[in-house]
């Protein structure tokens, strides 16, 4: 069925964040604790549906002069109305989010979704693309969060593990870098992914003398 | 490896192999060695046994699971946990010294790589990583045993006008701080050796602790007399990691430039650093976070000051002519 395909591609195989490399800002910042990541990703998830909706809706409407101000537009609409809504229901959320909530306008996953698919499909592959890919996120986010928080701050969604002796270096963003490449790896290695030619090992200068290449000089 | 074979004139084999640098450095290091034991007693010698025998194992480890071959017999991982365990204080708990060498052995040095492809000096990293991790277990200095103190400040973190230890005492080693960087006396000794065995170049050593030594100077004059700008500038040069790190650290074949012009920018720039830190920073000591940012630029300073071979052309010369 290619509408369930619509949807799990974002999950792993083409993980915006950790396979595309888009939305990194979101992705280092928030992460000190696994409930923030919760939270920036259905947010985000929220957002990503809404404007794949809509802007596919309006597909044939919108002139391609004017397509980027317009779904900027959409976009930032429904980041208010997000935005609106956790202000007045998750408060402590809202604060901890901070101005990264409003950013999300800006988040290039969601631009990148209107403009490579929903611009170009019908609604419901639309809208089910921008659900897989916001869960995607949200599970990038959330597995980030909860890797930091564990090694950095010696808890799990705010629940204290005792015998963990906090490492503040994941807190910081030093730690998100590192914690970040690691992932980025681990899922490469899941979803059988090769560095392009150009930065693998056979684009190196020393390619043909270099004994892990193959085809190179084995002596 | 044939390919590499160019020239016909018979050329003169040197029988210096990284192995023989590696033992040289070590050997160099011994003096301090033996005098952290003397002045932190059996628990220093522990803690650089743990690291030394850790950071071998890393390697070693690393290599099997990338399936390179072994390269725990150039001894340079020995070096890299003599240097680490130089860097920590006799209090710090053993696991924390190992979670150090993995992440100066396996992180800094081998997922880079190797020896020679790592671009920041292992050690350092490691030290920094551990400084801002436990910053509390980091900066707990044990008094010298024959001491009646039972914990001090390092001598750097105290103001004008405190008490401070007597030069003697700075030299000879008898204050808190870091295993390995206390006595100035063994320090030196090991630097010169390296230095008479050519084994390291005297430059950025020169230059790093004399840019610190004018700073401090300077320093101490906008704040007192000449007698406070004197003291001031000893105490700024004898006390932390700034031998430590200018002997052994700053002079790293891998991770600092190889011209002898990029040498003098490179201790100048670290001791320009580390002076700031020192005296404006949040942080007391600032030696290993400059040599680390001095080795980031490393490459940079190694292109600007490349030196020209006899009868070469500089090409953007004679672009610009033409």
């Amino acid at each position: 069925m290619s509408y369930w395909k619509e949807f799990t591609k974002g999950l792993i195989k083409e993980n915006p964040n950790l396979v595309g490399l888009l939305g990194m800002c979101p992705t280092l910042a928030v992460t000190t604790q696994a409930v923030n990541g919760i939270g920036m990703g259905l947010a985000t998830t929220f957002v990503l549906l809404g404007s794949n909706i809509v802007i596919s809706l309006l597909r044939n409407v919108i002139p391609k002069s004017v397509k980027l101000p317009c779904y900027i537009v959409i976009i930032a609409g429904f980041v208010t109305l997000i935005s609106f809504l956790l202000h007045g229901y998750v408060p402590d959320l809202y604060d901890a989010l901070g101005t990264f909530l409003n950013l999300i306008t800006v988040n290039c996953i969601i631009l990148g979704r209107a403009e490579m698919f929903a611009c170009k499909n019908k609604v419901i592959p639309s809208a089910l693309d921008g659900l897989g890919m916001g869960l995607g996120f949200t599970l990038a986010l959330f597995l980030m969060g909860s890797v930091r928080e564990i090694m950095g701050s010696g808890s799990w969604m705010g629940i204290e593990i005792s015998f963990m002796h906090p490492v503040s270096v994941f807190v910081m963003s030093a730690g998100g870098f590192f914690v970040l490449g690691c992932i980025i790896a681990l899922v490469n290695k899941i979803a059988g992914k090769k560095p392009p030619q150009k930065i693998g090992c056979a684009g190196c200068p020393n390619a043909s003398v270099c004994k892990s290449v193959k085809g190179g000089n084995e002596e | 490896m044939n390919i590499l074979t160019v020239s016909p004139s018979p050329h003169v084999r040197g029988c210096m192999t990284t192995q023989r640098i590696m033992l040289c450095v070590i050997l160099s290091l011994m003096p301090a060695l033996i005098m952290s034991g003397v002045i932190f007693g059996l628990k220093a010698i522990l803690i650089i046994s743990v690291c030394i025998v850790s950071s071998v194992i890393f390697e070693a480890l690393t290599r099997m699971v990338m399936k390179k071959e072994q390269t725990i017999g150039d001894l340079s991982a020995v070096v890299t946990g003599i240097l680490l365990a130089f860097n920590l204080p006799v209090s710090l708990p053993w696991w924390m010294a190992i979670i150090g060498c993995f992440v100066a052995i396996v992180i800094v040095k081998q997922l880079f790589g190797g020896l020679g492809q790592n671009f920041a000096n292992p050690a350092i990293v490691a030290r920094i990583v551990l400084m801002v991790s436990f910053t509390a277990e980091m900066t707990t200095w044990a008094a010298p045993r024959f001491c009646d103190v039972v914990t001090e400040a390092t001598p750097l973190a105290t103001e004008y006008g405190d008490t401070v230890p007597s030069w003697t005492d700075l030299l000879i080693g008898s204050t808190g701080g870091c295993l390995g960087e206390t006595c100035a006396i063994a320090l030196l000794a090991g630097g010169l050796y390296l230095i008479i065995r050519k084994i390291i170049s005297p430059v950025t050593p020169i230059a790093f602790i004399g840019s610190v030594a004018v700073f401090s100077f300077i320093y101490g004059l906008t704040q007192g007399d000449m007698s406070y700008a004197l003291q001031h500038t000893a105490y700024q040069v004898l006390s932390g990691g700034l031998i430590l790190g200018a002997f052994f650290m700053a002079t790293d074949y891998v991770t600092t430039p190889i011209t002898g012009m990029g040498k003098l920018i490179f201790g100048i720039g670290c001791g320009l650093i580390t002076f700031l830190i020192r005296t404006f920073g949040s942080y007391p000591e600032g030696v290993s976070f400059s040599i680390l940012l001095m080795n980031i630029v490393t490459p940079y300073i190694d292109r600007f000051t490349m030196q020209m071979p006899i009868g070469g052309i500089d090409f953007k010369k004679e672009e610009k002519k033409a």
